[in-house]
């Protein structure tokens, strides 16, 4: 079974902190990981490449400095990458990357099922995979929390909803995205990581000519939507501290909900 | 495309700045600089008055729009009973239609759930476009997205919103594909742009750290999904409507999906993002005899009790209780924060809710700046007291 991963290089926006005078990000020192989503995709792949045989290519687009994700990747696995990197595809919306990363993915060819995290955490839009699925023309299931079965042409999961899950049945090809309840993502190894250094024949980096691409189609030209304002959300209330011992702080709280008629 | 400064126009004056969402640009001896870890997105060039912002960027002509009209909601339902945030979407609806003086749409597909339309009209749905299909009974992404893309072709929304459900995350960026338009997630806040007409869609980015304002100029339907729990829903009692049927055809060897079972999982509670009352717990608490505590005082107000990531982690509070970026968005009337310091991402979650009370040993941390009222002291005397005293109200009444 062949198998394409989509991964992402995020910044870790655990460790993201504001500057409390400027009200930005402060960015010196966050580290870039895998999208955490993503190790669990890829670790999906790797574990049905192992089940099933076949091949698995990762895929990520990004700035040069995206081969760490990459190199990890392969440390935990992955057979071939591809690394989508040119100026023109900076500044992308989900509309632009989708369409990248599919021309990619049909400059591949083969696959039976393309795999992919639910949603990466410096965008959390969860758009991606979905997109990607409609512009290759294969179904897809996404928030799958369990793989039940691989059949000749098709995949029994469980997808996760707010309530419960559903059992489906996915003709392949297929594009799955996965959330992290699916399984635990190994670590790279060392000589994979090493391996992956060296051994540049397995790593190809493509830009918007090898995918035959406009440069108005792609990154920001070829965004359909575009950020026109950012600012640090205001959360701001009143905030009165109600002071005393104990029992006085309760009771005057006890007595503004009772003023609010809240209880 | 690239982005530069032309370094005698600008008079220094950090506008770009503060528009740039990636912090990539700073001042350096009084005039804008632009750093390696510019994306080029574009953002910083209409904010510059000088014009010292260049980029060799062909600029895009905004096609013309005028005949699209209309807000369409995405009507969501399971087994025949419709979500709330169908409900939520479209209260914001009529709030953006009226701006407009536009139409409020509802789409309804499913199996034999003709009846809803009545609710969808109670709510302020001008029109209901009904699809009934036995093969629309549960939702399938190929099934729903080829019969939203033949509503939207035959009858050209100006803007299509969804709840940002399992459901409506499944469906929403599949359409947006289909019909060719931009798609803007997990959105906060809608507003008309007074000048365009368009509509601007507000959405924390960066795991809330950040709040971005985004357009769609490019594509009609301008599309978003929205949260449960963020828009208030608005009853139009007397509301009249017409219900449209739409024709389906489906085959299945297009849908590409099967579902063989759907299994409802029991759930504990009550759904948070529906519950008056929330107790929301942090690592303050400590441990299950703190959260016993706080299930005591919850029981006694009518409420829930809930958590933040961490408390869900450690396994003290059920995932589907947790509250912020990573879990759920939350408006009850009252919201009591014990122990939680209020990290931004937790904040993003709960600061819609009508009343917040905060409880920290801390006085520092910053939960206290999102309170309505605030209790600095220890969880362990503060609780059994509000406890104590409560039940003395509740005597009271009785």
């Amino acid at each position: 079974m062949n198998i394409i991963v989509l991964i992402k290089q995020v910044p870790d926006t655990t460790d993201v902190k504001l500057d409390p005078k400027t009200g930005n990000l402060i960015r010196e020192g966050i580290e870039s990981i895998i999208n955490p989503d993503d190790r669990h995709a890829i670790e999906a792949a790797v574990s049905l490449k192992a089940a099933s045989g076949g091949k698995v290519t990762a895929i990520s687009m990004g700035p040069p400095q995206t081969i760490d994700a990459i190199s990890e990747a392969m440390g935990m696995g992955v057979d071939n990458a591809v690394l989508l990197t040119d100026m023109a595809f900076a500044g992308a919306d989900t509309w632009a990357t989708s369409f990248t990363l599919g021309k990619a993915i049909e400059k591949i060819g083969k696959y039976d099922l393309v795999i992919c995290g639910r949603q990466a955490i410096d965008g959390d839009t969860a758009q991606i995979g979905p997109q990607v699925a409609d512009y290759l023309d294969i179904p897809q299931v996404s928030y799958v929390c369990e793989i039940e079965e691989v059949k000749e042409n098709s995949i029994v999961v469980r997808r996760r909803l707010e309530d419960g899950f559903e059992r489906i049945e996915c003709d392949m090809p297929a594009m799955l995205t996965v959330i992290g309840e699916l399984n635990t993502p190994r670590y790279a190894h060392m000589a994979g990581l090493i391996d992956a250094c060296n051994d540049k024949v397995h790593i190809k980096a493509w830009n918007s000519a090898d995918l035959g691409v406009q440069a108005n189609e792609v990154g920001l030209e070829g965004s359909l939507t575009h950020v026109i304002k950012t600012f640090a959300p205001k959360f701001q209330r009143q905030g009165e501290i109600l002071e005393g011992d104990t029992k006085n702080a309760v009771s005057g709280l006890i007595g503004r909900l009772r003023e609010n008629r809240l209880i | 495309m690239t982005v530069w400064i032309e370094v005698d126009l600008c008079n220094g004056c950090k506008r770009c700045i503060k528009a740039c969402p990636y912090g990539a640009i700073e001042l350096k001896d009084g005039k804008a600089c632009i750093l390696e870890r510019c994306t080029s997105c574009g953002a910083c060039l209409d904010v510059c008055k000088e014009k010292a912002i260049q980029t060799d960027a062909e600029p895009r002509t905004i096609p013309d729009f005028s005949d699209r009209k209309g807000v369409w909601v995405f009507a969501e339902q399971r087994d025949g009973t419709l979500s709330r945030v169908a409900l939520e979407l479209l209260g914001k609806a009529q709030d953006l239609a009226g701006t407009l003086n536009q139409k409020v749409s509802a789409l309804l597909l499913g199996d034999q759930i003709s009846n809803l339309s009545e609710t969808l009209i109670g709510y302020g749905a001008d029109n209901v476009y009904l699809a009934e299909h036995p093969g629309l009974k549960d939702y399938r992404t190929n099934a729903y997205t080829s019969v939203i893309e033949e509503l939207v072709n035959q009858y050209r929304p100006n803007i299509l919103l969804m709840g940002a459900t399992h459901v409506g995350r499944d469906l929403a960026p599949r359409v947006s594909r289909r019909v060719g338009v931009g798609l803007t997630a997990d959105c906060t806040e809608l507003t008309i742009d007074p000048e365009e007409g368009i509509l601007l869609q507000t959405r924390p980015a960066f795991g809330g750290n950040i709040m971005a304002t985004i357009a769609n100029r490019y594509s009609r339907p301008q599309m978003s999904t929205v949260r449960p729990g963020v828009m208030e829903v608005l009853e139009k009692p007397g509301n009249k409507g017409d219900v449209i049927k739409h024709e389906v055809e489906l085959k299945e060897e297009d849908i590409g999906t099967k579902i063989l079972e759907i299994v409802r999982e029991e759930k504990k509670g009550v759904d948070i993002t529906e519950a008056k009352v929330i107790i929301a717990g942090g690592r303050g608490v400590g441990d299950a005899g703190g959260f016993r505590a706080l299930e005591e005082l919850a029981t006694l107000l009518g409420g829930e009790v809930a958590g933040t990531r961490i408390v869900v982690e450690e396994g003290l509070v059920p995932v589907e209780n947790q509250v912020g970026q990573t879990g759920k968005s939350v408006r009850p009337e009252l919201y009591i924060a014990c122990g939680i310091s209020g990290a931004i991402q937790h904040r993003a979650g709960m600061m819609n809710s009508r009343y917040i009370i905060a409880i920290n040993k801390d006085s520092r941390a910053p939960i206290f700046q999102v309170a309505d009222w605030g209790i600095v002291g220890d969880l362990n005397n503060m609780v059994p007291e509000m406890i104590e005293q409560l039940k003395d109200v509740v005597k009271g009444k009785e």
